[in-house]
């Protein structure tokens, strides 16, 4: 991406390295000198705090990991043994165990945003598909993570979930089979878990690379949805996004640190301080709170391969999002219609949520079927069709008009500008 | 660009494929195929191994099980339920429409002699253990296991009645050494 003006500095050692290997131009263009919308509001903090979340993560993941004993026999034990003597280990477990939970709060808000905004629409579609891998590859991790402490909730969490594949005619069985290793859920099962754990996060790295480099490619979306018309509607990333999203860290670890710090299991579950035991299944086995949504799309169909089927199509039926939206607007400011339907989707996606820790019986269920009735009417039947029927409200023509001239456009409008020109 | 021109130059001039054409996909074959020889005994060592397949079956010595009683055993790492039915057990496993049954099978297809039921103890949805075994578990409608995970229902030939499960609890092979001892696997 290319910034008003190329990088530029007097110190003849960074200016020999960088003709060789331009990676202060590269820093340079990416993080400083890189031209952002003007208007971007606090919904823009949270791709820097999941990048943030995967960094603390992957750091502490590695301390872990040279305490931790991949063996059915003891890993139970080993984790203890980081709880109760290894200097600090509670502490390290304690972030890697919430910062989970916070990496998944800071991608979900993210990725409504994303569609609150339509940031998914031209030219962004790859950048938006490297999203949803992203977040494929972050509930494969996480549920590879959960099984490794192997408590009862570790073991049985990830009976359930390979024999999601059993479902699958004719090589289910076989499937399964060999992502075990055995005949159920055993020693072999939990080393490659281990050693996928740790792999996955560095392939999230890479991908996540890929989405910057496709961010940059055209920008940033911004609450307007209008493109950017020239140097006007841009600063620099630094200091104005820097600052922030600076701002915006400190926000996310003080409510992270109130977790941390007063309530480090509160998003567990006590049942996996039990050690795993294969003849005995806890009486009521719930995923970690991200499932909870498809969990309950899973049990809200009675048959097995179906239910299975639609809890994948859930997150698969966002790679074909760009092109289910026909609407040639972007943000949901300009769009009176869909705006409404946003956030049915975001109630129905919290009312799953709910159903999926409760039984799937009576209320619950009824309500994880409307839900996920609505979920897929939303993304297949609303979207083509509103994008022909709605009329979207006027565009503004720029995004620096209102605060640099041109003002009757947004005289009446409540946003007031919020930066000096 | 000589190789562009060069590659350009071998397209015979109506636009038909060339004999270079035929030499790139052979070789894009080729490394196809050998990068998946290459991938097959990786992929293959995630089955399970020569250790894992030995342990494979498991004798159980009938005696101290009274009628009406359930022990668990482990075959393969898993659970595998004997129930010693009671008459009235058996006469309910054998008093059903075979054809009204999701997994139809006669129960006499699923016991080598009636007073045992032996089958797999793990729910055909998604893995979870059925309750059943203990006394004072519940054991759903019909009498048999009843898995709290799922809400499937199984009766007493381990057959499933009610919920997402598609299949009946398996029965593993079953050979009676002599009259109360048996082997699985």
């Amino acid at each position: 991406m290319s910034s008003g003006q190329p990088f530029q500095t007097n110190n003849a050692i960074i200016k020999w390295i960088d003709h060789r290997l331009p990676i202060f131009s590269l820093t340079n263009d990416t993080l400083v000198d890189y031209p952002a919308p003007r208007n971007l509001n606090y919904w823009w903090n949270f791709g820097s705090l999941a990048g943030l979340a995967l960094v603390v993560m992957i750091v502490t993941g590695i301390v872990l990991a040279m305490q931790y004993t991949p063996h059915v026999d003891y890993a139970f034990d080993s984790v203890e043994r980081i709880m109760r003597d290894v200097n600090g280990g509670w502490l390290i477990r304690y972030i890697h165990m919430n910062m989970a939970s916070f990496f998944f709060i800071a991608v979900i808000i993210h990725i409504f945003r994303g569609l609150y905004y339509g940031s998914y629409k031209a030219p962004r579609e790859i950048l938006w598909i490297l999203g949803v891998v992203i977040f494929l590859l972050m509930m494969a991790t996480a549920f590879m993570g959960y099984v490794l402490p192997w408590g009862q909730m570790s073991f049985w969490g990830a009976t359930v979930i390979t024999n999601l594949f059993s479902a699958i005619p004719l090589v289910g069985e076989s499937i399964v089979t060999w992502l075990w290793g055995g005949f159920s859920v055993n020693n072999p099962t939990l080393n490659r878990f281990f050693a996928l754990h740790y792999l996955l996060p560095f392939v999230i790295v890479g991908v996540v690379i890929l989405h910057i480099w496709a961010l940059h490619r055209f920008g940033s979306n911004n609450p307007l949805g209008i493109d950017a018309k020239g140097p006007q509607d841009k600063i620099p990333f630094h200091p104005y996004y820097t600052v922030k999203d600076a701002f915006g860290v400190g926000v996310f670890l003080l409510i992270f640190s109130v977790f941390l710090f007063f309530a480090p299991n509160f998003l567990g579950h006590p049942d996996n301080y039990i050690p795993a035991n294969p003849l005995s299944t806890p009486a009521h086995i719930v995923p970690e709170w991200y499932f909870l949504p498809f969990y309950a799309i899973l049990r809200s169909v009675p048959d097995k391969l179906l239910g299975v089927v639609l809890m994948f199509a859930s997150i698969g039926i966002l790679f074909i999002l760009p092109w289910l939206d026909r609407s040639p607007v972007r943000s949901c400011k300009f769009r009176p219609v869909y705006k409404w339907f946003f956030w049915v989707l975001l109630i129905a996606c919290v009312a799953l949520g709910w159903a999926g820790q409760e039984a799937p019986e009576g209320a619950p269920l009824y309500i994880s079927r409307v839900a996920t009735a609505y979920y897929f009417f939303h993304f297949l039947v609303l979207l083509p069709l509103l994008g022909v029927i709605e009329r979207p409200k006027p565009l503004p023509a720029s995004i620096a008009e209102p605060v640099l001239g041109g003002g009757e456009v947004w005289s009446n409008a409540a946003a007031k500008p919020m930066e000096k020109a | 660009m000589a190789a562009d021109s060069a590659h350009a130059s071998q397209h015979s001039p109506d636009g038909e494929e060339t004999r270079r054409d035929f030499l790139y996909l052979v070789a894009g074959a080729m490394g196809a195929v050998g990068t998946g020889a290459f991938a097959w005994p990786l992929i293959n060592s995630m089955n399970p191994s020569a250790d894992v397949l030995a342990l494979s079956s498991t004798e159980v010595d009938l005696t101290p099980i009274e009628v009406g009683q359930s022990v668990t055993v482990v075959w393969r790492d898993k659970p595998v339920f004997i129930r010693h039915r009671t008459e009235d057990e058996i006469a309910a496993a054998n008093d059903v429409a075979i054809n009204e049954l999701p997994d139809p099978q006669t129960d006499a297809d699923r016991v080598v002699k009636p007073e045992w039921l032996i089958v797999g103890g793990n729910c055909t949805h998604l893995g979870c253990v059925p309750l059943g075994q203990k006394t004072g578990d519940e054991k759903g409608e019909y009498d048999g296991w009843f898995c709290p995970c799922h809400g499937s229902h199984y009766d007493t030939s381990g057959r499933i009645r009610k919920g997402p499960a598609p299949l009946n609890l398996p029965v593993p092979p079953v050979e009676f050494l002599d009259d109360t001892t048996i082997k699985i696997g």
